[in-house]
């Protein structure tokens, strides 16, 4: 199971103001389908400026990463630059 | 209204070019004559980014109008190097890394020529005060004033 | 001056040597620049040419009621008249998810006002007539009737329950319940790490302090400039200096409701950017000019312009809370941030609750940023976005705390430093970083310990940013005679040509006077994302890096094909192909390769797009001298050293002028830059004589120490540099001048006025 943290505000209104969760899934985007279906609507939610960062490496913009069994999975505003 | 004529002579070669009485001498310089080197960057005399020579004196070129050249003498960033042959200055702003991007430059080194003309040997601080007209965003001056010091050092050297 | 001694020192964590990387080489697009040959913004003219102007809203917070184009019209010499109704209306959801979440309903109405204006110097109409007078003229007959409302010019007005609202569909986000009042507070977001209540009470010692800070501009030299041109069977060409030639195609096709194919953009050199050229205001407008004028339309902004309504960054307020054990070992840490966003939702404040405490290894962190609606000019992206101001709150309270525990600011620092494994506040754990590395080389520096004269302070503070990666493309194309051609999409905002050729000559083995780099157009490479958050050099140069090595691919394909030998008997050295097994094979080099490329399959080139990941985190530190003038409050910058984590500096000159150039731009923050307004919501000064940008008089040289600790996500271990160097010194200078004067200051800009307040102790 990968650990997964979600943003406060996206927890809050999602999942009980519940930040931390445990999916089973082999790379983000099937990770963000499991949680849609624990929580509805968060993937729409968590597909507007939200990065996500797998065993401390950033991604700006979601989609086939990698999950193993223990990485840990965080969801953060995206970053820009000046 | 009929537009003035003036004749001028620019880098060296004689120039003529029309222009209404409101028109800047860098408006006359960029939009008449496609001498696009002078930049604006404020169109009050803040920056230096339009600093050229008129009669030997270094001026804002935002700040004088185009009829104020007739009969004048203008040197402006394109007339700096000789043919291929650059000025120490713009050799040194490239060997010392004294642009990021490069739009102060043409002011900076117009402006810093007018210093080492004026006084060879310039010391740090004589340099930061006669460069306190043109701004820079990106180098924080430091090698700007490390190339003018350089410059002026070869050229007293040659 | 001109000896090793005035270069400033790297200090190398990585042990490897490189042919060409590292070298001071000219850069390609230099003798253009020093000349005056190089064509920026407002250089670019085009057969049949008019001129565009933009009129603005003297308001900052109205109702238009009517605008009536009829004088203007007819006007001799005066082709078109454009407002708001000229554009395609834009669902107010319609969002783009990339880089950054851009509302595209937003970003319409702040490039031209539809029913109302947000801030002084907001676009209403524009108008192209065949001389820049004639279309001033005409803009001065456009007449807008107005129904001017209460400005909102502060958060802690906006804020007030009886505020003014600017926006009625906007609700505060990341509140729960989700409220139902409109309200000037677009969002409220919050970053915690461990149990922030428990750490405080386990703390021996608590410090608490609050600070703030004014709307300050990036403040490139070059305003805003573009030509567009679009012909009968609507193809657009659009000529402009820009962070993104893809961005600007991307924005001005979605806000003119044309497809993407439709719009080339052609990149003119950047005259600085900083952030604010990652947004259009101007080519949309002349697009639409040029549409309706059937002529190609030249815009270019006047500085005034530039200041009233391109992207300020947001003016703000840092209460920073730090509780520490005795011997300095800090427990918890919390922050809030109130930044003021314009006049449309999207300040970078969750950024700066991200960066704030991020150099420092703490486990119980609260971090909560408001997002605040007030009339003036939409904030856009300005070097670290977010964090230069978050960091002056923590820097300046870590300077407090350091007082109150007896400690060195700088061992409280190190005691504390985020190493490799560390948690950042934001969740993530730190691969190898050099955030020590930058402390140990200022213990080292001889400014740490130099002595200090009567009324001189001095000030150390750290930064962190990001650094980020993404989309990026490059063509390297091998010529006919083994002249190599490096292809990318980022405009080249501070040297990039320069480092681009030095790692394509690197990854292929030739001198990089042979390499020729160049800033394509949108349709001769594929899309690169713009050029920011200090990502070029790592995300780009790592495109070309491997599209150099496709490259040599190709080329030992080719050697193999004119040997007659298999290809794995084909090896790259130093920039030729060498036959491993056989002596009787002359290496060839890439010119006697290229010269029998016809013969081989035809043109020789490699290429790259990639999603660039694991940009390294930067760190620096950064320590100011000054002394203050307790008559009158004037602050000289006496010295000023900045200390850097690069990774990898690919040309050393460049990446020192990146931390000379952020530091002074921190410098002019902490002490003369600010918006001033009036009452009536209007902006005061609009020029560089009274929006104070340091110049050369004002500084000393800054000295540089360049820390390179290897990012293993990037092949030479580059990490961006260009962003970090903004972050330390806003407090760098303001523990400086707390020092100096013995009392803490906590508003900037530190002018003299407002120091000199503080001396008295009004």
């Amino acid at each position: 199971m990968a650990k997964v943290v979600l943003p406060l505000e996206v927890a809050r209104a999602f999942a009980d103001g519940e930040t931390d969760h445990e999916v089973e899934a082999r790379d983000v985007r099937a990770l963000v389908r499991v949680l849609d279906e624990r929580f509805p609507g968060i993937a729409e939610r968590l597909s507007r400026g939200t990065a996500v960062a797998v065993d401390g490496e950033i991604y700006q913009d979601w989609f086939l990463e990698e999950v193993r069994p223990h990485s840990d999975v965080r969801f953060l505003p995206a970053i820009e630059g000046g | 209204m009929a537009k003035h004529h003036v004749t001028t002579t620019i880098n060296g070669d004689p120039a003529e070019f029309l222009c209404e009485t409101q028109q800047t001498l860098l408006d006359c310089l960029r939009d008449e004559l496609g001498l696009t080197g002078s930049k604006e960057g404020c169109a009050s005399g803040d920056c230096g980014a339009c600093s050229v020579m008129l009669d030997g004196r270094l001026v804002c070129a935002c700040l004088v109008l185009g009829v104020e050249a007739e009969g004048a003498t203008i040197e402006t960033i394109e007339g700096v190097a000789q043919g291929d042959e650059l000025h120490p200055l713009q050799k040194h702003f490239l060997e010392d890394a004294a642009l990021q991007c490069g739009v102060c430059t043409p002011g900076f080194i117009v402006a810093a020529k007018a210093l080492l003309e004026h006084n060879p040997n310039p010391t740090e601080t004589e340099a930061r005060y006669w460069l306190a007209g043109n701004l820079c965003r990106c180098t924080g001056y430091d090698k700007i004033i490390k190339a003018v010091m350089n410059a002026a050092a070869e050229m007293r050297g040659a | 001056m001109g000896n090793e001694e005035d270069i400033g020192k790297i200090i190398d964590y990585s042990g490897r040597e490189f042919q060409y990387i590292g070298k001071r080489t000219i850069r390609p697009d230099g003798v253009d620049k020093v000349t005056g040959r190089a064509n920026f913004g407002a250089d670019f003219t085009v057969n049949g040419m008019i001129h565009g102007r933009v009129v603005r809203s003297p308001h900052a917070h109205a109702k238009i009621k009517k605008i009536n184009v009829d004088k203007a019209l007819k006007l001799d010499g005066v082709k078109a008249v454009i407002t708001g109704k000229d554009f395609p209306e834009i669902d107010i959801n319609d969002k783009a998810v990339g880089e950054v979440v851009v509302s595209y309903y937003d970003m319409a109405h702040n490039i031209i006002a539809r029913d109302k204006v947000y801030y002084d110097g907001h676009a209403v109409a524009a108008v192209a007539a065949t001389t820049p007078d004639i279309a001033e003229k005409a803009a001065k007959l456009i007449e807008v009737e107005y129904d001017v409302l209460k400005p909102v010019m502060t958060a802690a007005r906006a804020m007030k329950k009886n505020a003014p609202v600017l926006h009625k569909h906007i609700v505060t986000a990341g509140v729960e319940p989700k409220p139902e009042k409109p309200s000037n507070v677009a969002s409220r977001t919050e970053f915690k790490l461990g149990d922030p209540a428990a750490g405080f009470a386990d703390a021996d010692v608590i410090v608490e302090r609050e600070f703030s800070t004014q709307t300050v501009h990036q403040g490139y030299i070059e305003p805003h400039a573009c030509c567009a041109s679009i012909s009968a069977d609507g193809n657009a060409n659009v000529w402009c200096s820009s962070q993104g030639q893809f961005m600007v195609r991307a924005y001005t096709a979605k806000i003119c409701g044309m497809e993407t194919s439709k719009v080339k953009v052609i990149p003119a050199e950047i005259g600085g950017g900083f952030g604010g050229k990652t947004v259009v205001y101007l080519e949309p407008l002349a697009v639409m000019l040029a549409k309706k004028a059937g002529r190609p339309v030249k815009m270019v902004m006047t500085r005034d312009e530039v200041l009233r309504a391109t992207g300020p960054t947001s003016g703000g307020t840092a209460r920073a809370k730090i509780g520490a054990k005795k011997d300095g070992t800090i427990v918890a840490g919390e922050l809030e941030l109130v930044y003021e966003a314009g006049a449309y939702p999207g300040s970078p404040v969750a950024l700066g609750c991200m960066t704030g405490f991020a150099p420092y290894d703490i486990k119980n962190v609260s971090c909560v940023g408001w997002d605040v609606l007030v009339n003036r000019p939409k904030a856009a992206a300005y070097r670290a976005p977010g964090a230069p101001v978050a960091a002056f709150g923590v820097e300046c309270t870590l300077d407090v705390l350091a007082e109150e525990l007896g400690m060195c600011p700088l061992e409280l620092r190190m005691k504390n430093a985020a190493v490799e494994g560390t948690q950042a506040p934001y969740g993530v754990k730190f691969n190898r970083i050099g955030y020590k590395e930058t402390l140990e080389a200022a213990k080292a520096h001889p400014h740490w310990s130099a002595p200090l004269g009567p009324n001189q302070g001095r000030g150390i503070a750290s930064g962190f940013w990001f650094n980020i990666g993404g989309t990026s493309s490059a063509e390297v194309m091998v010529n006919e005679d083994g002249t190599v051609i490096v292809a990318t999409g980022n405009p080249d905002i501070g040297g990039s040509r320069a480092s681009m050729a030095l790692m394509a000559a690197e990854g292929l083995g030739i001198d990089v006077a042979r390499i020729k780099p160049l800033v394509a157009d949108t349709e001769s490479v594929p899309f690169s994302m713009l050029t920011g958050g200090s990502r070029v050099t790592f995300a780009t140069g790592k495109a070309v890096i491997e599209a150099a090595q496709d490259a040599v691919n190709d080329l030992k394909r080719r050697a193999a094909k004119i040997w007659d030998v298999d290809i794995e008997q084909v090896e790259w050295e130093n920039g030729q192909a060498v036959c491993i097994e056989s002596t009787q094979h002359k290496p060839l080099s890439i010119a006697a390769i290229a010269a029998k490329a016809d013969k081989t399959g035809g043109a020789i080139s490699g290429r790259a797009n990639i999603n660039a990941t694991g940009a390294g985190p930067g760190f620096g530190t950064h320590i100011c001298d000054v002394e203050v003038d307790p008559e009158t409050g004037y602050v000289t910058v006496l010295r000023y050293t900045a200390i850097q984590d690069v990774g990898k500096a690919i040309h050393p000159s460049y990446v020192e002028g990146q931390l000379q150039g952020g530091a002074v731009q921190g410098i002019g923050w902490a002490l003369n830059e600010e918006y001033v307004y009036g009452e009536d919501g209007r902006l005061q000064n609009t020029g560089f004589l009274d929006y104070r940008m340091p110049v050369a008089s004002d500084l000393p040289m800054i000295d540089t120490v360049v820390v390179e600790v290897p990012n293993p996500g990037h092949p030479y271990g580059v990490r961006g540099v260009g962003e970090t160097p903004i972050v330390p010194p806003l407090a760098a200078v303001a523990n400086a001048v707390s020092h100096a004067i013995g009392k803490r200051v906590t508003d900037l800009p530190l002018s003299p006025p407002r120091l000199l307040a503080v001396i008295d102790g009004k």
